[in-house]
């Protein structure tokens, strides 16, 4: 029963993203426009140490900001829900909280997992790609654990919230800092004390750290540190999530 | 409390802050019934149905929804019920079929019943042509149809249905009342629901609440409500009206006369039975009458008798409600 629901609420986000195909590519028209122009422009000017090209450096990163940004904004769907009512014909069914809160997170995370591997496929367009099956799930793992963590932190956000139109900006204050200090654009262990220890506070920096270590070869933190603290970050915010859900209201 | 009801209320209390949306309400809903909840907006009709069908918890009271506990079984409360919500509630970018077969796995049914059901429902309210087309492009009163449906997917047993012709034009009213009988006829579905509209309860309902301030002022049938009133009303135009008041104000039949506008405006307990008796009494003082008509009274009247107003007066806040929920429709 309860994976039917979680299912079900799931069938609903895909024929959603079936329906609107347009902007599924549409929304990794930006990120593509990183690799494409700074990452490109940038490779020209500057090589990373370990003879790191600048746009090998960047695509990992890029990949992840994909991933905060649509993850994130799946809490707006439960606002929709709420302002077109469909939230109460949810919410009266039968089923628990917890569930609906799971399902509209695997909803959120598949869809955000897709545009992390069209990014992943315009990345391989301009020649940053893994090199095998195994650092190809790597990187599936770790995209799994940056969607769940950051969809549940956009559902537990929108649980509180009432307004689709002010979500986006109030998650701009949330995705822009963790994207900034995710290490995602710069060496972490380069950068100045006060920033490294932002950016070891950010735990985006450890989903691009273990990403860029499946298509680099090489990452910051052991893959293994960058796996726990994620994974325990992921769970944390899924109980987090499905608790603050527990009190949602129509 | 004796089972085998529907619905049955104790002391149900809900207070907003200083409001007291719902007072102690006492409630007895049989099986099979159609019954209406008849109030002005803010009355406390949406809110009671809310804590019958377990989306508020009431602050006082008890109640047993389908023989279970709206408190300590919510669960099997939500099984047995189906609720149309004042304010729309579909999915605008899934199909009608799509909407359907959502609140099927919602409700834990299998793929045959769903389909089997979704058959069934879409027959009742008149959509199965329409079954394959989004929800966007349906008007209000198949979507209205559609949500009808929708809270008949699972089998329950009972149907709330929040003000369902509201914002509706009277065609379209007239549609959903005939629906609304048979999915009540056929599915054999205990139906609640809540109007400010007089004739859609005394179309549609076995028997009415009058609710206003959150209490409940007066229930019955809706005839027998009337019944309660004085009675009927017989308007007589006759010749020289001034003599036959004193006449007529004589006879026993007659429990008020007065003249309104020239006529003779004679209340009566039986209008049918007085009138050929009020006819013989003028021909027999030599009155010429020019017509007669006779007037029953209205749940209208009924429910200004308990009231003190007419439901009318809330019209402004109406339209302000209906505009929101035009837009809700129209927004996506």
């Amino acid at each position: 029963m309860a994976a039917q629901v979680i299912y079900t609420l799931w069938l609903r986000e895909m024929k959603w993203l079936i329906r609107a195909k347009s902007r599924l590519v549409a929304s990794v028209v930006q990120p593509f426009l990183w690799l494409a122009i700074i990452g490109v422009g940038m490779s020209s000017t500057l090589t990373m140490p370990g003879n790191i090209s600048y746009l090998e450096f960047m695509a990992p990163g890029i990949i992840g900001m994909t991933l905060l940004f649509s993850s994130t904004m799946t809490g707006v769907s439960v606002l929709w829900d709420k302002q077109f009512g469909f939230m109460k014909e949810i919410l009266v069914a039968p089923v628990s909280r917890t569930q609906i809160m799971l399902g509209k997170a695997i909803g959120g995370m598949t869809t955000s997992i897709l545009q992390g591997l069209l990014l992943l496929l315009a990345a391989a367009a301009v020649g940053v790609r893994p090199s095998g099956i195994i650092e190809l799930l790597q990187i599936l793992v770790f995209m799994v654990l940056i969607s769940l963590s950051f969809v549940s932190i956009g559902l537990a956000i929108a649980s509180r919230m009432e307004d689709p139109v002010a979500f986006p900006i109030v998650m701009n204050f949330l995705i822009m800092p963790l994207f900034f200090l995710s290490g995602a654009l710069y060496r972490v262990d380069m950068a100045p004390t006060w920033l490294s220890i932002l950016s070891r506070i950010d735990p985006l920096t450890y989903g691009v750290d273990g990403i860029r270590g499946a298509i680099l070869g090489t990452s910051q933190f052991p893959i293994w540190l960058d796996f726990a603290v994620l994974g325990v970050f992921a769970v944390v915010m899924i109980l987090l999530g499905g608790y603050l859900f527990k009190k949602i209201k129509a | 409390m004796k089972t085998g009801y529907a619905i049955e209320a104790r002391n149900l209390t809900k207070k907003f802050g200083d409001l007291m949306a719902v007072n102690r309400v006492n409630l007895e809903i049989e099986d099979g019934e159609v019954f209406g909840l008849l109030g002005p907006n803010g009355a406390g009709k949406t809110t009671l149905i809310h804590m019958l069908s377990t989306i508020l918890p009431p602050t006082k009271g008890v109640a047993k929804v389908a023989g279970s506990d709206i408190h300590k079984d919510p669960d099997s409360v939500r099984k047995a019920i189906g609720i149309v919500f004042q304010e729309p509630s579909l999915d605008n970018r899934l199909t009608g079929k799509e909407n359907l077969d959502f609140h099927g796995r919602m409700y834990g049914m299998t793929k045959e019943r769903r389909d089997e059901r979704v058959k069934k429902v879409l027959e009742i309210v008149g959509l199965r042509d329409r079954a394959d087309v989004l929800v966007q492009n349906y008007s209000g009163g198949m979507k209205r149809r559609l949500e009808m449906a929708r809270g008949l997917m699972h089998r329950p047993k009972i149907l709330f249905l929040d003000e369902p012709t509201l914002g509706l034009d009277p065609q379209t009213r007239r549609v959903i009342w005939e629906h609304i009988r048979v999915l009540n006829e056929v599915e054999k579905v205990t139906i609640i629901l809540t109007t400010h509209y007089i004739e859609e309860a005394d179309y549609l309902c076995n028997r009415v609440a009058i609710i206003d301030h959150g209490k409940i002022v007066a229930l019955d049938k809706p005839n027998a409500l009337k019944d309660r009133l004085k009675g009927d009303a017989v308007y007589i135009n006759i010749s020289n009206p001034e003599k036959y008041l004193s006449i007529f104000r004589k006879s026993k039949l007659v429990k008020g006369a007065k003249i309104v506008d020239g006529n003779l405006h004679l209340q009566v307990s039986s209008g049918e039975r007085a009138i050929p008796k009020l006819l013989d009494l003028a021909k027999k003082h030599g009155g010429q009458v020019h017509t007669v008509s006779l007037s029953r009274p209205t749940l209208e009247d009924v429910f200004i008798h308990y009231t003190g107003r007419a439901i009318r007066e809330e019209a402004p806040s109406n339209q302000a409600r209906m505009g929101r929920i035009a837009m809700a429709h129209g927004l996506r």
